[in-house]
């Protein structure tokens, strides 16, 4: 790690993210797992702004975190029918621990057969624009793929909500 | 370190910031609601009025902090702090003077359109932990009324982002021309109506609607913890009308010195007094109004807009 980043800071930052992984793991209410959550991805955009990627982590902000909200109203959409506590079961059954352990392992194969680690910290961070130009230049066919889908789907919920006058 | 220790002190100043703007504000709040009612307003204590507030926080302050028996404590408890942070943080990327904002950054537009947008979890939350359907229903009507509103809020910023070409609030101001007044006007009215519903005042006060929800989220609360929910929503108030001066009308530019920020906040004072007087003038409208303006009215106009500038800026 360069020297440009502060430890004590990102200390806080990596104890609140895996903290509250755990918390949320570990929440048997599924409001407060929602919460939890919430919190990792305000300290992951911590961790953004850390490294200088400020664009980075206001989305992050905006998409992730604020999302919650929707994640919450899914919450009590979805299964606060009665008004009973939203309490989860906790699973240790083997087949949650075999598919838990391969997750692992995917994971660990993915990460450390990476052989192009960042050695150092670039001298300057490369702004919003610099990431607009490499969006809308070298990458501009999955943006408009991606807005595409997002646009379908967009449709396909008003289709789906919308009043049936018969 | 040091940055640790500026954010905290930048904290304590916004928190102090807000409330002397809620003192001030419920008091002339309350003046022109009188006015505009046909009223006087509060008069007894002071000179004009003027200590009432005092009364009334000395009252919210040693009212008894009530947890209802039923509530899900903690996130009860902490419900408050996470609607005004976000309130307290948007102050920090406003440009207040020439080639000064608390925080200088990049992507200034952005985080002040993002970060009030984590009040809505906290709003959501009250409503929730307070286990009771009117709090529940009026946080749920909350949410899909702030996630409606962010949308043309956050568009109708885009027009001034495009003239400037950054998304730095410095750099806005630096690049600022008296003719995008005219050119954004439509994105200024888009950003005032959006500022309006994002902070919840009056004709779009669905989640609270006293008669029909009880006060909706914030039913449970008492004492401090609802005096925090007042002051976000001022604190609200506060930074949508310091932004908008700032954004759409230029500011403390033209005028040197400290005399800049004078102009300034009278700026954002007149935008403060227009949005308190359509508050006090207008009735609360129907969900499906609300809902409607949002996607059908200030989203297309915000689009229509960006175009416009689009076409500008490639013509100049």
């Amino acid at each position: 790690m360069s020297e440009t980043v502060s430890g004590p800071v990102f200390a806080i930052l990596a104890f609140a993210c895996i903290g509250g992984a755990i918390g949320m793991l570990s929440a048997r209410n599924t409001i407060h797992a929602a919460l939890w959550l919430s919190e990792v991805m305000l300290a992951v955009a911590g961790l953004y702004l850390l490294l200088s990627a400020e664009y980075l982590a206001v989305v992050q902000v905006l998409i992730y975190a604020s999302a919650m909200s929707v994640v919450v109203l899914f919450i009590i959409m979805l299964t606060l029918r009665e008004r009973e506590g939203p309490v989860r079961m906790a699973d240790f059954s083997i087949g949650g621990g075999i598919l838990a352990g391969l997750t692992g392992v995917i994971l660990y194969m993915a990460l450390a057969d990476r052989g192009d680690r960042i050695s150092a910290m670039p001298v300057e961070p490369s702004g919003t624009a610099a990431l607009g130009e490499l969006l809308f230049g070298r990458w501009t066919l999955p943006l408009e793929v991606a807005a595409l889908i997002l646009l379908v789907s967009l449709v396909a919920a008003v289709w789906w909500s919308r009043e049936v006058d018969s | 370190m040091s940055g640790l220790i500026w954010g905290a002190i930048y904290g304590l100043a916004a928190g102090m910031v807000i409330s002397l703007a809620a003192f001030i504000g419920v008091w002339g709040e309350r003046k022109i609601a009188g006015r505009i009612q046909l009223r006087y307003g509060p008069q007894e204590l002071g000179p004009f009025g003027l200590l009432q507030t005092g009364a009334d926080t000395l009252k919210l302050l040693l009212k008894e902090d009530i947890t209802p028996a039923a509530v899900d404590v903690r996130i009860f408890r902490v419900a408050p702090l996470i609607v005004f942070a976000p309130a307290a943080m948007s102050l920090a990327v406003i440009p207040y003077a020439y080639g000064f904002a608390p925080i200088d950054t990049g992507v200034g537009v952005l985080f002040f359109v993002a970060v009030p947008a984590i009040s809505v979890v906290g709003v959501l939350l009250a409503g929730w932990s307070s286990r009771n359907t009117y709090a529940t229903l009026g946080g749920l009507r909350a949410a899909a009324q702030m996630i409606s509103y962010e949308l043309p809020r956050t568009l109708s910023v885009l027009p001034v982002v495009l003239l400037a070409g950054s998304m730095r609030p410095l750099d806005i101001m630096d690049a600022w021309q008296w003719w995008w007044i005219p050119l954004t006007f439509i994105g200024f009215i888009v950003y005032f109506i959006a500022s309006l519903a994002e902070i919840n005042r009056v004709p779009f006060d669905l989640p609270e609607a006293e008669a029909e929800l009880v006060a909706g989220p914030f039913a449970d609360y008492s004492g401090i913890r609802w005096a925090i929910f007042a002051m976000a929503e001022y604190g609200g108030l506060v930074a949508a009308s310091l932004f908008g001066a700032a954004v759409f009308f230029g500011g403390y530019l033209g005028v040197p010195g400290a005399l800049g920020v004078i102009v300034f906040v009278l700026k954002a004072l007149v935008i403060a007094l227009l949005m308190l007087w359509v508050s006090w003038t207008f009735p609360r409208m129907r969900p499906d109004q609300l809902m409607a303006t949002a996607w059908k009215v200030l989203t297309p106009m915000a689009l229509i807009q960006l175009v416009l500038v689009g076409a500008v800026i490639s013509w100049l």
